[in-house]
């Protein structure tokens, strides 16, 4: 596929890059607003909005940005996003918003946002960065809605808000409380790594893999990656220097 | 709610509501900053820093300016923007002023504007109506609770470093495992309400 067509973009968000499964970002609404099918639908959506937004923004302020000030730029820009999504959420869907709650406002510091903002919209066209804006986010919103799906099964016994039958007197509700939310993605991640060990034994080539790959595992696991560019990295090794003398 | 006392505010903030293991507030730095007990206790140390000098000056911000003008809807845009310039401030002040604290935080210190457990601290302040007394405590508790749990992640993980683990759940699945395991334990604190 012909590389920052939108049709790519999309593709690149939803499968490629996947933000939760893939490149693991912005784990915080990951794991907090999967209770159920409903909110991680919820949720994605609205982080979708405010990152196609932003991204768009971005992209066309991008020559007017200066290189030293970008990151406060770049914060107001989303958080003014995340304001507008939160008035319009507070008066059109009030239950979502409030089993939602303070993970609404907290979309201003997802590190999906910001990380597309400095790695992709700050360098490409506003069209461009708009789909990119949608894959991201649709990629999003699919890994959470499936994340809160099975826990929402599974802990308490529904599907989408629907009980089915008696099932709820039966199901452990340990994954609809917090430790569920981190056996669960965990369970799908190891499953993702096991295809992939897999397609690599078949084949024979080593497939890139970021958060299984030893050295790197720091890295992806981590929020300031998309802002950081190994700096971190680079510092622990500064650190490491200094307590030998 | 606004008249907790204080002793409870900070239970319920350090153990029963503890920041990661069960509001899922600054998950990134939890997994990505976990591999040392040195590095996750600076961490830590740098968190609880910067949260309570935060809930200090949005505290103040919100109760005298944003609340008296009605101006309650910019809350988001407003605590975002003191929490990144006041990181940028210590950040300047300590490497001026107290080179020795610079040189243990220092470091930590630009990674934490992007840390949601800092804002979502903040924010929980005005949403459960506390009083610029109560926010200190709750901040300062909230960071405690983060700081004990970081270094109790980076201890287990120092134990299992050398542990034969399956391929596939190498790294990051791993780690979420042992997390998991340890949102389980601090759930018992809920008896503590």
């Amino acid at each position: 596929m012909k590389p920052n067509t939108p049709l790519e973009r999309l593709f690149n968000g939803i499968v490629k890059e996947n933000p939760t499964l893939v490149i693991v970002l912005g784990m915080c609404p990951t794991l907090a607003v999967t209770t159920s099918a409903m909110n991680g639908i919820g949720m994605g959506l609205s982080t979708t909005v405010v990152l196609s937004l932003s991204n768009l923004f971005i992209s066309l302020l991008r020559k007017v940005i200066p290189d030293e000030i970008r990151i406060p730029s770049f914060i107001v820009i989303i958080a003014s996003f995340v304001t507008i999504v939160d008035m319009l959420m507070k008066g059109f869907t009030p239950a979502l918003y409030a089993s939602l709650g303070i993970y609404i406002p907290l979309i201003v510091v997802n590190c999906i946002i910001f990380g597309r903002a400095e790695a992709y919209a700050y360098k490409n066209g506003p069209v461009a960065s708009f789909f990119d804006g949608i894959g991201m986010g649709l990629g999003f919103t699919m890994s959470i809605t499936v994340i809160g799906f099975i826990r929402e099964l599974i802990g308490s016994g529904a599907i989408f808000g629907h009980q089915i039958g008696n099932l709820a007197d039966y199901t452990p509700s340990i994954f609809v409380m917090a430790p569920g939310a981190f056996m669960v993605l965990a369970v799908l991640i190891t499953i993702r790594a096991a295809i992939i060990n897999n397609i690599e034994a078949k084949k024979g080539v080593r497939l890139p893999v970021t958060h299984t790959d030893e050295s790197g595992a720091e890295c992806s696991a981590c929020a300031f990656r998309g802002n950081c560019a190994g700096k971190f990295q680079a510092v622990e090794e500064a650190q490491k220097e200094a307590s030998k003398k | 709610m606004s008249n907790a006392s204080l002793i409870s505010i900070m239970l319920m903030a350090m153990l029963i509501n503890n920041v990661v293991l069960s509001q899922f507030l600054g998950i990134c730095p939890f997994l990505g900053v976990s591999k040392k007990v040195e590095t996750a206790s600076g961490m830590g140390a740098a968190v609880v820093f910067v949260i309570t000098l935060a809930s200090i000056i949005c505290g103040v911000i919100y109760t005298f300016i944003l609340k008296p003008l009605n101006l309650d809807y910019l809350n988001t845009i407003v605590f975002i923007l003191v929490i990144a310039s006041l990181v940028q401030f210590v950040e300047m002040f300590l490497k001026k002023s107290i080179p020795s604290l610079y040189k243990a935080l220092g470091v930590y210190l630009p990674l934490i504007t992007t840390n949601c457990a800092v804002l979502g601290a903040v924010l929980l302040n005005v949403q459960n109506g506390y009083n610029v007394i109560q926010g200190i405590v709750n901040g300062f508790a909230t960071s405690v609770g983060f700081a004990i749990s970081i270094v109790i992640l980076a201890g287990l993980r120092e134990k299992m470093q050398y542990n034969r683990i399956p391929k596939a759940v190498q790294g990051f699945p791993f780690t979420m495992f042992t997390a998991s395991l340890m949102a389980i334990a601090f759930c018992g604190f809920s008896g503590l309400k």
